[in-house]
């Protein structure tokens, strides 16, 4: 889990902090993206998108939403979830 | 339209003349048919011309009668002809028939007072030999430029940065405060520049100087109804269109022929409209994309075929763009953050070489009658912290900005957070624009620790309010908005880095009808809900604009004028300057910005992963800068004022 949330805040760093990670724009696990204004209105489409890429993961419209990526906490259980082996759904048809 | 240079002393004798004429040579762009110098003891001015009214007779520097005043001026007097006759009865007499000297006529019967009484768009130098006196002016909302510096003895002055830069006691160093107000507001809040050594005359304001002092003060602002100022307004579409149409004809008057930009949305296809009711076979000219996304041609052309007229397309490609990028910013003088400048800048160059010196434009309509999306957006808003429960939250973000993708794809919740309003910030008094500066504030993570450390006590928000009129705080939201984009994008970015320069650099003058002052003080005092009826922008124009172009144009969606931003300098074939000055090692010896975050941005463009307007901002905001430093300090290059092909006139 802990390496999980060095990834993602490698990521985070660099693609919307532009590498900078002094104060004042310091963040902590838990710190809220939108309120800290880290993550602007088109970024979390990029966060998605490296999540899809890098852990090679589906993720569902319904499931963009802050509960699962409005702090690296959230983001890297919310992978971390993905992750595990999902339960086989048969449909009937 | 010209470009004018000036140095007035209080040592007789320290003004070097041959360097005024260097200055002077640097606007050869801006007035290439003929140049002028005239130099005194304590005054020196230069003038380079652009011939648009009175063609034999214009000629600058121009004295008045006696040899008592000098004007070197930049702009044209619309009303000239009726301040004009005006004076005849009072008894004075002309020479010429140009409005240069309605100018110095007028200053003889009211001094510095003269241009309240001024219709136009000016920036001019007036030397008094008798009381040995500097009166400098700038137009009220800033469209034409004018720059001054002081040094020891001597005042400098210029129509562009790049001419006060001949002068080698001048300083070209970047001002840390400018880009931390470039990347917050998109431009500088005047009279701060770019650069340290440099002051902006403000849009509206005089300055005076005397024995080596100089005096500023404004001689004009906005002014707008209060919150409960509710005496009934009579204001009708026809009023607005009587004001337009006569603000039309009097940018008409030229004695060369005037042509118009045509971007097929509402404002210029009114203006167009209006102009063609007196030129029938009236002459556009419009940019074209290759990208949908931005080009909007399909309007254009039906409005071409809807009134007859005589167009021309300038189609823009993302390599156009790239090619010309460095011109852009040696015309801009400043970091900018969006490639919108290029085509424009390419715009002229088609204007000028289809014969044409004059266009008529639709801006300023956004400003003065109520247009931008960030209008509309502070209402939405405003209604979100009237009502958080709201769930049309996220559809009406949609439905403001239908032509911006990856917001459309974003997830309802994201974008009402994004958006969304707390109590601190509907107290702000710039409220509006919160958004918005937020967002571009983000990109000073880009600058280098020294730069940081140079603006660290610097705080532009403070700036910022010493600016604001008394009454800004009595003014509804509507119009608070509307002001801090008239007194600070429209001046420091829509007319300098969009506008005059733009057209300058290839020596095409830009008239604006929507600026007129008569149609401005019309505005100004009609009530909110006449701009924006509920989320229906410019509402009165539309009304005025009823019989005059076709109703697919009036009631479109509007669509702001935006050209290919970063992606442009990373396209299959890419300039070898983007890469030298984008280069580590580069970015370190210029000392601007962390050459770590730069290659990172690098990095996400060159992998085609920057999608979003933050990293647009900051990629051409970075490489404006370079280029900037590239062009200005690194390398700067005085001409040789000897190797122009204009006449040259020198009284002494």
């Amino acid at each position: 889990m802990e390496r999980l949330i060095q990834d993602i805040r490698a990521f985070i760093v660099e693609n919307f902090l532009f590498g900078d990670n002094s104060t004042p724009v310091a963040f902590s696990d838990d710190d809220s993206f939108q309120e800290r204004g880290i993550v602007d209105s088109t970024g979390i489409l990029e966060l998605v998108c490296h999540l899809q890429e890098r852990y090679a993961i589906a993720i569902a419209d319904d499931e963009l939403i802050p509960e699962n990526l409005d702090s690296l906490s959230k983001v890297a259980r919310f992978v971390e979830r993905k992750r595990q082996p999902q339960p086989v759904v048969n449909h009937a048809r | 339209m010209c470009g004018i240079a000036g140095v007035v002393t209080s040592e007789p004798g320290s003004i070097d003349a041959d360097r005024v004429m260097s200055m002077t040579a640097m606007l050869n762009h801006r007035g290439p048919n003929e140049c002028g110098l005239h130099v005194e003891p304590r005054a020196v001015f230069g003038h380079t011309r652009l011939s648009i009214v009175d063609l034999a007779g214009g000629c600058q520097p121009m004295s008045n009668d006696d040899g008592s005043l000098w004007i070197t001026f930049n702009g044209e007097i619309f009303n000239h002809v009726e301040v004009r006759e005006e004076l005849v009865s009072k008894g004075h007499r002309f020479r010429t028939e140009s409005d240069t000297e309605v100018i110095l006529h007028l200053f003889e019967e009211h001094g510095t007072a003269a241009v309240e009484k001024l219709n136009g768009q000016w920036a001019f130098g007036i030397w008094n030999t008798r009381s040995q006196t500097l009166f400098l002016s700038r137009d009220r909302i800033g469209v034409r430029p004018l720059f001054y510096t002081v040094v020891g003895c001597r005042l400098l002055f210029a129509s562009e940065i790049k001419a006060l830069f001949v002068d080698p006691e001048i300083s070209r160093e970047l001002d840390p405060c400018a880009l931390d107000n470039i990347f917050t507001f998109w431009t500088t809040l005047p009279p701060r520049t770019p650069f340290k050594s440099v002051r902006a005359l403000p849009p509206g304001h005089s300055l005076l100087w005397r024995h080596g002092i100089a005096t500023v003060w404004q001689h004009w602002r906005p002014t707008f109804a209060c919150v409960g100022d509710d005496r009934p307004n009579q204001s009708s579409p026809e009023m607005l269109r009587t004001a337009l149409d006569d603000a039309v004809r009097i940018r008409m008057r030229a004695d060369v022929p005037v042509g118009a930009y045509l971007s097929g949305g509402l404002d210029s296809s009114v203006i167009v409209a209006l102009m063609q009711r007196r030129n029938a076979r009236l002459r556009t000219f419009s940019i074209a994309f290759d990208n949908v996304d931005f080009d909007e041609s399909h309007h254009q052309r039906e409005l071409v075929r809807a009134l007859n007229l005589d167009h021309a397309e300038m189609r823009c490609s993302i390599a156009d763009i790239s090619r010309v990028f460095p011109d852009v910013v040696w015309h801009a003088e400043s970091p900018i953050l969006r490639t919108a400048p290029a085509p424009l800048f390419l715009l002229s160059q088609l204007t000028r070489d289809s014969g044409y010196k004059v266009v008529l434009t639709g801006e300023g309509a956004d400003e003065v009658l109520g247009g931008y999306d960030i209008f509309k957006e502070a209402k939405i808003r405003r209604f979100w912290a009237k009502f958080p429960g709201s769930d049309r939250r996220a559809s009406l973000v949609r439905r403001l900005y239908p032509y911006l993708r990856n917001l459309q794809r974003q997830p309802a919740q994201y974008l009402q957070a994004f958006f969304h309003t707390s109590p601190e910030d509907l107290a702000s008094p710039w409220f509006s624009h919160l958004p918005r500066w937020r967002l571009t504030a983000r990109l000073k993570l880009l600058l280098s620790e020294d730069m940081r450390a140079a603006a660290a006590d610097y705080d532009a928000f403070s700036d910022l309010a010493a600016t604001l009129p008394l009454e800004y705080g009595d003014w509804p939201p509507f119009t608070q908005s509307q002001y801090l984009e008239t007194a600070h994008l429209l001046p420091g970015y829509i007319l300098s880095s969009q506008g005059d320069r733009m057209a300058m650099a290839h020596s095409v003058e830009c008239r604006h009808p929507f600026l007129d002052p008569d149609v401005v003080a019309f505005a100004s005092q009609l009530p909110p809900t006449l701009k924006m009826k509920v989320l229906n922008e410019k509402y009165l124009l539309k009304q005025a604009a009823r019989d005059l172009i076709p109703a697919s144009i009036r009631t479109r969606t509007k669509q702001p004028y935006r050209a290919p931003d970063g992606a442009a300098f990373f396209g299959s074939r890419r300039d070898d300057y983007v890469a030298d000055l984008l280069s580590p090692s580069q970015v370190k010896r210029d000392g601007v910005f962390r050459p770590a975050a730069v290659a990172a941005l690098v990095r996400k463009f060159d992998r085609g992963q920057a999608t979003s307007a933050k990293d647009d901002m900051a990629l051409v905001g970075i490489l404006s800068t370079q280029l900037l430093v590239d062009r200005f300090i690194n390398h700067f290059e005085a001409v040789n004022p000897w190797n122009g092909s204009f006449r040259t006139f020198v009284h002494s």
